[in-house]
């Protein structure tokens, strides 16, 4: 039983290896590597590195909390734990744009109701959801910090602001 | 009418780059301090000025300074942190001022950490402000080519280096302490204090944490003095103010103006009054966790002490206008699903609370709602209230509830008496 369970263990630890020597790419390594370099321990850098791996890959998959755990020398648990805590980090697949809907008060206030509606006509999802053609996901947000001009959406980096419904169309059609 | 903090930002256009802020008298004050200034000096003339944060707690930034071990035998690296998560719904004035002069906060920051003698110091700037992020990086590397970061500062002997962090959105980020975990790569929850972060903050060493807009403050008070800065206001508190006005009004915008301006002069003057057809019902005066008030204190100036006086916070200073279309009871279950969503979830009461009191108000939106959910909404304002909880966020999320039950209850009764929204037709 107990050589068992150590046998579990080593493969375990060969799978830990494996991952750190070929999982993540030299360009993500060299980035984390930066980040490392400008803290005093290592796990300090491991948001930064989510950051990294999510940008090149679009979503933090379990493969990669896994490597990026033994890249930082840490426990896959402990990454995750970081990974879930953030709004942005995506551990589920999303679409090739990300569709943020400001939902909080003065966009409420201005409805921002209405634009949700309508981005659900239009898109046939909901929030959490993303399009059978892999090109949006919709997710809800707190406010973008553009209350002035709510109501107020973010696609990646862009930022829509003084929304109203006819204006989605056209910028929908920007991406693709 | 002096706009220290604004007078060379025009939104739409870029901002400055070292060599206009320059022209314009931009890192005079650094020139000044690191000339003839020891840091002690411009600890006790920011502490005169009487300079309240601006992060919304409104604290005095001179006695904050003034707990830094500043011996020989202090611990260090001592660090400054430019809180530039602004999160609290509602709120928008930090983002003028990091978009419209990034130079402006590099030079208060500098100042700062030359006044606690800071050897590091970061911006922790919120994810969403992507264009802040793209001058910071560039306004950074502009002063370090200068001289104005890095070694041996102008010649003073004083060292600083400057991070831009960009943040992966989550509220708690800008409760100081959580902001400190945040940076170290943890999740963002909240340490106890004391041990206050002035002795034991990032990595356990001695932090200051302060908003944009306080730090945007110390080279203009460092450059015209304490008699200047205090001269700025209309009020007891020092200074000039970043106002905001979001909802229904004519003009929703972010102003700077002395430092207690009524709310009837922010909504009737400079946001151009309400939208035809709306009446004001209420205003939350400075972000989503401040306390309602109402048409009677139109009157109230926006400073620390009126505000207080009159039941809320200054909070941020950015209004939340709420017009006599909407439904009180679905803009309260709107904050507190907010809140709810942005417990951090370590202590009980609210990673509890707050999901049973959203539950709560939504059954009570839609028309299911009863008068035992009342008490309970009550009793929750209590049990979530100041000194119950690990941080400030659950006391926050009760300011508007406990004032929502107070002045809008006929409309919280409607919803029971008719069971449906009044406000929907
Ligand atoms: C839940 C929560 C969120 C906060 N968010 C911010 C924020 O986004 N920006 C900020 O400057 N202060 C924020 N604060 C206040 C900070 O904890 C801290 O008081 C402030 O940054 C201190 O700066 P000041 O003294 O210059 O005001 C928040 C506080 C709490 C409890
Ligand atoms: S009050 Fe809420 S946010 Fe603050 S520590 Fe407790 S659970 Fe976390
Ligand atoms: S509430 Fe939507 S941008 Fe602030």
């Amino acid at each position: 039983m107990i050589s068992q369970k150590i046998n579990k263990e080593v493969s375990k630890q060969d799978n830990t290896a494996k991952y750190q020597q070929h999982y993540l790419t030299d360009m993500e390594r060299q980035f984390i590597d930066h980040e490392v370099s400008l803290v005093p321990h290592k796990s300090a850098a491991v948001i930064e590195a989510l950051k990294i791996v999510q940008r090149q890959r679009g979503w933090i998959s379990d493969e990669s909390v896994s490597a990026i755990a033994a890249y930082l020398q840490m426990s896959p648990a402990e990454v995750d734990s970081v990974a879930t805590f953030y709004n942005l980090i995506f551990r589920k697949p999303v679409g090739r744009h990300v569709i943020l809907v400001c939902d909080s008060i003065s966009c409420y206030v201005m409805k921002y109701g209405e634009i949700y509606k309508a981005l659900q006509e239009k898109l046939h999802i909901q929030f959490g959801e993303t399009t059978s053609d892999q090109c949006f996901t919709l997710l809800p947000n707190a406010c973008l910090g553009c209350c002035d001009h709510a109501p107020a959406l973010m696609i990646d980096n862009d930022l829509y602001k003084d929304l109203t419904v006819e204006m989605l169309e056209s910028i929908l059609k920007q991406y693709t | 009418m002096e706009r220290p903090l604004t007078q060379y930002i025009h939104p739409g256009c870029p901002p400055f780059d070292l060599r206009e802020y320059q022209m314009t008298g931009g890192y005079a004050a650094l020139q000044k301090a690191l000339g003839s200034m020891t840091p002690k000096e411009v600890q006790q003339l920011v502490k005169d000025s009487g300079l309240k944060g601006r992060g919304g707690a409104g604290f005095s930034t001179g006695v904050k300074w003034g707990v830094v071990p500043m011996d020989d035998h202090a611990p260090h690296p001592k660090y400054l942190i430019a809180n530039a998560d602004e999160m609290e719904p509602g709120t928008f004035k930090d983002r003028l001022l990091l978009e419209g002069n990034p130079h402006q906060l590099i030079e208060g920051m500098i100042l700062s950490a030359y006044a606690i003698q800071a050897e590091v110091s970061f911006i922790f700037l919120r994810w969403a402000y992507k264009k802040a992020a793209q001058l910071l990086r560039k306004s950074i590397h502009e002063a370090y080519v200068a001289g104005f970061l890095g070694k041996n500062i102008l010649g003073s002997g004083f060292n600083l280096e400057m991070h831009l962090h960009t943040g992966v959105g989550r509220y708690m980020c800008g409760e100081e302490t959580a902001l400190l975990n945040a940076l170290e790569g943890r999740r963002a929850t909240p340490r106890a204090k004391p041990p206050y972060p002035q002795l034991s903050g990032l990595y356990g060493k001695p932090t200051i944490v302060n908003n944009v807009e306080t730090l945007c403050n110390i080279p203009h008070i460092v450059n015209n003095g304490v008699d200047w800065f205090k001269g700025l206001s209309n009020s007891e508190d020092s200074g000039t103010k970043l106002y905001g006005v979001s909802g229904k009004v004519n003009k929703p915008g972010c102003w700077e103006l002395p430092m207690g301006v009524t709310i009837r002069e922010l909504i009737e003057e400079y946001a151009g009054g309400m939208k035809n057809g709306y009446q004001l019902k209420g205003v939350l005066p400075g972000g989503a966790s401040t306390d309602f008030l109402t048409t009677e204190h139109l009157d109230v100036k926006m400073d620390f002490t009126d505000v207080a006086k009159a039941g809320s916070r200054l909070g941020t200073g950015t209004m939340v206008v709420m017009d006599d279309a909407t439904c009180p009871v679905g803009f309260v279950h709107n904050l507190q699903h907010f809140f709810a969503q942005e417990s951090c979830g370590l202590c009980t009461p609210c990673r509890e609370g707050l999901p049973w009191v959203e539950k709560m108000l939504l059954s009570l939106e839609q028309g299911s709602g009863t008068e035992q959910d009342m008490e309970l909404l009550e009793m929750h304002t209590h049990m979530l209230g100041p000194g119950n909880t690990f941080c400030a966020l659950a006391p926050g999320a009760m300011e508007p509830l406990q004032s929502a039950l107070k002045y809008f209850k006929d409309d919280f009764e409607k919803h029971i008496s008719l069971h449906r929204c009044p406000y929907t037709a």
